[in-house]
């Protein structure tokens, strides 16, 4: 009796939560949830996926009701996941296995390690869906995995504590960014080699092209900015800072970033300055500061583009964000240490 | 230094492990390494083999070397100087250098009294592992741009002349120096006209006039000052609202440096030193804590026991033997340090991580404050493509320098005293328990500038911007 009474607590307040969103389409959607609930999981929305870093395991989230659908069990310290162009694969930094598990998302099992090297952090896919790059963060190497034979394509010896990778969306280039020897190494894709380094701000953490390659952004955490590197020159064309009030500068750590693909914004999350800026792409200004949990990593947006899911390290939760009035719309309860998220989007969720 | 010997080691592979890589046996006094390095030639391991003497402490030394040449595919010179302390440099790279930057590391053993427990020991070569992390780190960033930094490492043992080493050291040409030495030795060192035109880095003393009315021009501070640790201990006695403190000073010079520290800093967060006594000299606390605790401690009221008794001699036996039943601070229990074991945060585990494939035991924060040092050079070197320590002083005081130092917040010195900014953990055995400054302490410049001496109060007058 008290836990039905709970769960319709829970429902009425998040109801309320989506009300007192601004705009059509936010109503629209609450109206939505209203009629979702009670309903079993359908493949009427979006799943969230958020790997837990303390708990190995990653949490999988309903899109619309932001209801927890179900928590799978994975390797060691899960951090970077990302999907196969396809969304039939789940790879997964497992950092403390020393591997990069490829998960069939139609049965939920892993389906075999890809030989990453030690201690994968992050990594991202190649365009053509086969080549992984991957930073191995204790070894000061990155590996370039071929996800169809399994083996190591080749090794690269990058900077110190290598973290953040980006494939261009042209393939040409793959970016690591190393923490501590604080530099944007260029990888040329076609010879895997380093061919160029820019210098940024203080342990450079994540890496973002725009959809057009011609710009890098990379964050730096303890610099506390933002560079914007001109892809052609490889030069830092723009350096952003960030200022918010009763927050100290110290507390100012931006790491994992998203980039619309409208060109209009850049959201940054700031760590433990517990709030995600908002970029103007035409400006290069902050415009807002958004509230979200403690010690915010990573954000995934939807394919819509209109929300976005925020993990908070430290309080253990996500919070979605609502493009369209820039506003924190629901908190929704993790594992512990949330750190990366990506969106399986509707059409392809098993039935 | 009566004989040196020299090796080469060609580059490596990656592949190979450390334990592939060097095995150690023992030959009278000394220990003999015999540093196997497999290098890659047309894709088959051949591998090469060299051997040094040294003192047995140098196998951390010899481990960093060989883990440098794993990770970085560099070609080492160990240089390992018998007699009066071992001296040892790791020249890396095998690309064509630019710029090579020489830093130079001297260490002094302490004189250490005896102390009650047996457990309590001091490596004999603290520090000197961090300052080869550093150098490893700075080389694999230097390999980008061409810069190339060698570390030389020298140890003065119990009975050798520091200064007199360091002296033959500072002859000649500017220089970049980390030191672990005493305060005392620091300061003489310091003065010396040979060093006039180097820049050196405190990592061995925590002592508060360094930073203030004694302190020296050419002289930048990593290691944390006892006014720092202090202020870190009483935010947090503040935030938790222990405001009554009986405070135990032990009997040594460090001691009671620390004991002044607490108490101008409990002025300074507006708490009360209610009981203030200095321990018994002549007590076997061992044995007897169980009756002597007690009574020492007996009074109506205090929240918190803070000691100090930095050789840890009889701290750790106060614990659960209060009259009171209160937490233990200072120097046993709840610790103020640069560095610790227990430290996980802020990307923390990747450099402890670094740290054991350099050495077995546990990175200290004299380690810490090493390690910080020979970084500052090498963030200085990438950012002004100089090794010159006039400039680099000028850089790493300026507004521009910072440094991730895996404490959750950007490294950066007190243009007024040369003091490297940081934040303080604060530990028990098993825990970090939190990191001053603590949320609520707040200044106008940067909250890290609560804790220690602040420019309005400083009393130095040596750097003039």
């Amino acid at each position: 009796m008290s836990q039905k009474l709970n769960a319709q607590n829970l429902q009425t307040n998040g109801h309320e939560e989506m009300m007192k969103v601004d705009g059509v389409y936010n109503l629209r959607r609450a109206a939505l949830m209203a009629f979702c609930l009670g309903m079993t999981t359908s493949a009427q929305a979006h799943w969230v996926y958020v790997s837990n870093e303390k708990d190995d395991t990653v949490t999988v989230i309903d899109a619309d009701t932001y209801e927890v659908v179900k928590t799978i069990d994975v390797g060691l310290r899960p951090r970077g996941i990302t999907m196969s162009k396809d969304f039939s694969r789940l790879y997964i930094c497992a950092s403390d296995s020393d591997a990069v598990q490829v998960f069939d998302i139609a049965t939920d099992k892993v389906l075999h390690d890809l030989p990453s090297g030690e201690d994968p952090e992050q990594f991202a896919l190649h365009p053509d869906d086969r080549h992984l790059y991957i930073a191995n963060e204790d070894d000061a190497i990155a590996t370039v995995v071929d996800t169809q034979t399994r083996t190591v394509v080749a090794q690269i010896d990058v900077g110190v504590e290598p973290e953040g990778m980006a494939v261009s969306h042209d393939g040409k280039w793959a970016i690591v960014t190393s923490e501590t020897t604080n530099m944007a190494h260029w990888i040329d894709t076609e010879t895997n080699t380093l061919v160029d380094n820019t210098l940024v701000d203080q342990r450079p953490r994540d890496a973002e092209f725009t959809l057009d390659d011609k710009e890098l952004w990379v964050s730096s955490e303890i610099g506390g900015t933002v560079s914007v590197i001109d892809v052609e020159t490889k030069q830092i064309k723009h350096i952003i800072n960030f200022e918010l009030d009763g927050v100290s500068d110290e507390r100012v750590q931006p790491v994992g970033m998203e980039l619309t693909s409208d060109g209009k914004y850049a959201f940054v999350a700031l760590g433990p300055a517990n709030h995600v800026a908002v970029v103007d792409r035409n400006t290069y200004k902050p415009i807002k500061y958004i509230l979200v949990g403690r010690r915010v990593w990573h954000m995934a947006l939807t394919p819509e583009e209109d929300r976005f899911f925020a993990t908070n390290g430290v309080s253990g939760d996500v919070t979605v964000v609502d493009v369209a009035s820039l506003k924190p719309i629901k908190t929704i309860k993790v594992g512990r240490f949330p750190w990366g998220a990506v969106v399986l989007p509707k059409q392809h969720i098993p039935q | 230094m009566t004989s040196a010997l020299v090796m080469v080691c060609g580059s490596v592979s990656q592949q190979s492990t450390d334990s592939d890589l060097f095995h150690a046996s023992s030959l009278m006094n000394c220990v003999t390494f015999a540093l196997a390095v497999a290098s890659s030639v047309a894709s088959s391991a051949a591998s090469s083999a060299a051997s040094a003497l040294a003192h047995g402490s140098t196998s951390a030394v010899a481990r960093a070397v060989a883990h440098a040449v794993a990770h970085a595919n560099q070609s080492v010179v160990l240089k390992l100087s018998l007699g009066l302390g071992a001296a040892l440099s790791l020249n890396a790279g095998v690309f064509a250098a630019e710029l090579a930057i020489p830093i130079h590391y001297l260490g002094e053993v302490r004189d250490r009294p005896p102390v009650l427990s047996n457990r309590v020991s001091w490596p004999d070569d603290e520090g000197e592992p961090g300052a080869l992390l550093a150098v490893v780190d700075n080389n694999t960033t230097g390999k980008f741009l061409k810069h190339q930094y060698d570390l030389t490492i020298e140890r003065i043992d119990l009975d050798g002349d520091v200064v007199a080493a360091a002296k033959a050291l500072l002859t000649g040409g500017s220089r970049l120096v980390v030191l672990n030495v005493s305060a005392e030795n620091l300061s003489v060192i310091a003065q010396l006209p040979e060093a006039q035109d180097d820049l050196l880095f405190n990592a061995g003393s925590l002592a508060n006039p360094l930073r203030n009315e004694a302190c020296l021009g050419n002289v930048l501070h990593t290691l944390p000052s006892r006014a720092m640790y202090a202020d870190a201990l009483m935010q947090f006695f503040s935030k938790r609202k222990w405001r009554d403190i009986f405070l135990i000073s032990g009997n040594r010079a460090g001691d009671k440096q620390y004991a002044d520290a607490l108490r101008r800093s409990a002025k300074k967060f507006g708490l009360k030193i209610r009981h203030d006594k200095t321990w018994l000299v002549d007590a076997d606390i061992r044995r007897n804590a169980s009756s002597e605790v007690p009574v020492f401690t007996q009074e109506r009221k205090y929240d918190v026991v803070l000691v100090t008794d930095e050789d840890q001699d009889f701290s750790n036996f106060l614990l659960y033997h209060t009259w009171l039943p209160r937490p233990v601070a200072g120097s046993a229990g709840l610790k103020a340090v640069a560095w610790d074991s227990v430290i996980e945060q802020w990307g923390a585990a990747q450099l402890q991580s670094r740290y054991s494939d350099v050495t077995a035991r546990s990175m200290t924060s004299v380690d810490y404050a090493t390690w910080a040092a020979v970084r500052s050079i090498g963030e200085a070197v990438t950012r002004t493509q100089s090794s010159e320590p006039a400039e680099i002083k000028t850089y790493l005081l300026g507004e521009q320098f910072s440094l991730a130092g895996f404490k959750g917040a950007k490294l950066s010195y007190r243009p007024w005293n040369g003091q490297l900014r940081q934040p303080i953990p604060l530990v028990h055995a098993d825990a970090v328990v939190g990191q001053a400054p603590l949320e609520g302490f707040l200044h106008r410049v940067t909250e890290l500038d609560t804790l220690g001496i602040d420019e309005p109060e400083t009393q130095c007058a040596e750097f003039t911007n």
